[in-house]
């Protein structure tokens, strides 16, 4: 039985009611990405500033649930001031988490199960894999975010 | 069961639990007549056309269509029984510059169809507005009407549950010379259903929103207008003649009918009719009304105004449907900790974009009633929103 007390961590509950690096940056310089889930009506919007490879400052507005909202806050603090080679590392590491128990399921000899002591508070997040429907709300900041790195590099 | 609980079913609007009467009228269409309708001269294939037929009989008699079965076709369901009214009577009825005239508080089904004929057209798409009260405002009804040649509304809204005045509506849509169609997906298994009396011209709804099955929807006018709408899809069935050269299009409701149609559903359908015959849609209405009633009274009083409702406080002209908005609270939250007492309800902007933003929401939580809901489902569901209340606090 999934268990709510594994979904709504008190790390995910403080991250949506005090969301970290809220707010927007000036375009230019910064790059400005919006992500949507068009299922639900959440919306994020990513501002990113990136100097000689060095994700300096990252933004977010944007609206959403209590997933969503958390898991971008999260994301920002984990990025901000990340090399980009760090900051993609992270993502795919993220992703990885989010598609692990689908992995685990097919009982495919995936190797990179991901040591979730490596991500810090984003390992709160690990609990969202057991509501399959909620996956998507955890990974729409990182999807929005690995958009804006494709245009910084493209 | 869902989560150790027992299931606490609060999404009928979505779609209804079909009684055990009308799962038995489908097993037994399969396991002992099932054939395909019409032409075949053996007894199941009689048998099977009979269930067909039968179900369209029940549905003329159940919304009192004037002239019966031959006024009523079936299609998918009521998105496209809508469609089938854009698409065929629209195409033919409408031209450029012509208005239909819809409501700020539709489901996408009966937005998006006159969408397409206005790109495909050059026709006009207007708004009657929807008040602060959750009601239509229909202070400039008269003025919204000018150059109105069609009016589609809701007979109750799928988000707030507010019934709208179709008979008044209907009176003055014909006085402007404009025509009326109902998307009644919402209404007609809640409460009595009168097409007659309500003098509309076309009427929409779905069999799995009235316990029947999934896979159905009924389209409804006047066999006047229905004898010179030309058909839709084409294919075997809605023809009189075929030959190398041409065809002549069957007369009647079968002309929109092509292909095998839904024969089980339609035995379904015909089992879920007489069920809510014998309930008695006054006491479907009145049940439905008084469970409304007491879960409003309880929302307003319990939650220190943490929970608002989205849609009218006076259960007159109001069904049974209850958006709510949990302040601080996403409705995929409350969802979710619903879900873990069992309780089913929608969150989400329900296909109706245009009235959340009308009220700047996103998306609420749906908790919506039928027939056989119990005062102890909305016991259920208080407990599991104090929870979710306490949880976000």
């Amino acid at each position: 039985m999934s268990n709510l007390e594994d979904l709504y961590r008190e790390v995910i509950l403080d991250h949506y009611r005090s969301p970290r690096n809220r707010g927007e940056l000036a375009t230019p310089p910064a790059i400005r990405v919006e992500g949507f889930n068009p299922l639900c009506g959440d919306e994020i919007v990513v501002y990113l500033m990136v100097e000689d490879g060095v994700l300096t400052n990252i933004k977010l507005t944007g609206h959403g649930c209590s997933i969503s909202q958390s898991s971008s806050s999260l994301m920002s603090a984990a990025v901000k001031g990340k090399t980009l080679t760090q900051v993609r590392d992270t993502i795919i590491k993220f992703k990885q988490l989010m598609t692990v128990h689908e992995t685990s399921l097919e009982s495919s000899p995936n190797p990179e199960v991901v040591d979730v002591r490596t991500l810090g508070e984003l390992a709160a997040l690990q609990g969202v894999v057991k509501f399959p429907v909620r996956i998507k709300c955890a990974t729409l900041a990182w999807n929005t975010l690995s958009q804006a790195l494709d245009e910084v590099s493209g | 069961m869902i989560n150790d609980r027992p299931i606490t079913y609060l999404d009928s609007a979505a779609s209804s639990v079909p009684p055990r009467a009308v799962i038995e009228a489908m097993s037994r269409h399969y396991e002992r007549r099932h054939a395909n309708v019409h032409r075949g001269v053996y007894q199941t294939a009689n048998e099977s056309t009979h269930d067909y037929e039968s179900a369209r009989e029940a549905i003329a008699r159940f919304i009192n269509a004037p002239a019966g079965a031959n006024e009523i076709v079936f299609t998918k369901n009521t998105t496209e029984s809508i469609n089938l009214l854009a698409k065929s009577w629209g195409a033919a009825n409408l031209k450029a510059g012509d208005v239909v005239l819809v409501s700020e508080m539709e489901h996408h089904a009966n937005i998006v169809p006159w969408f397409q004929l206005r790109e495909a057209l050059g026709i006009e798409v207007r708004f009657i507005p929807v008040g602060d009260d959750f009601r239509l405002d229909l202070t400039t009804i008269d003025e919204l009407l000018e150059g109105v040649k069609l009016v589609s509304v809701t007979s109750m809204s799928n988000v707030l549950g507010t019934v709208n005045p179709i008979k008044d509506l209907a009176q003055i849509a014909h006085r402007h010379g404009a025509l009326i169609a109902v998307d009644a997906a919402q209404s007609v298994g809640h409460s009595p259903t009168d097409v007659t009396e309500l003098d509309v011209d076309f009427f929409a709804f779905s069999a799995h929103k009235m316990l029947g099955p999934t896979g159905l929807g009924i389209f409804w006018t006047r066999q006047e207008i229905l004898a010179d709408m030309p058909p839709f899809l084409g294919g075997g069935g809605m023809i009189t003649d075929v030959s190398s050269t041409g065809y002549v299009p069957a007369k009647g409701p079968t002309r929109f009918e092509a292909g095998t149609p839904p024969i089980a559903e339609a035995a379904g359908l015909g089992a879920a009719v007489l069920y809510l015959e014998g309930l008695g849609m006054d006491n479907v209405h009145e049940h439905e009304h008084h469970l409304t009633e007491d879960a409003l009274s309880r929302l307003e009083t319990e939650f220190d105004g943490r929970i608002r409702v989205i849609g009218p406080r006076d259960t007159i002209a109001r069904g049974g449907v209850i958006s709510l908005d949990v302040e601080g609270v996403h409705a995929h939250d409350v969802a979710q900790v619903l879900d873990q007492f069992g309780v089913c309800v929608r969150p989400g902007h329900h296909c109706a974009k245009p009235l959340m933003k009308r009220f700047n929401l996103i998306a609420t939580a749906r908790a919506s009633y039928g027939p056989y809901s119990l005062i102890q489902d909305t016991d259920v569901l208080l407990e599991a929103l104090t929870d979710a209340v306490k949880l976000f606090g």
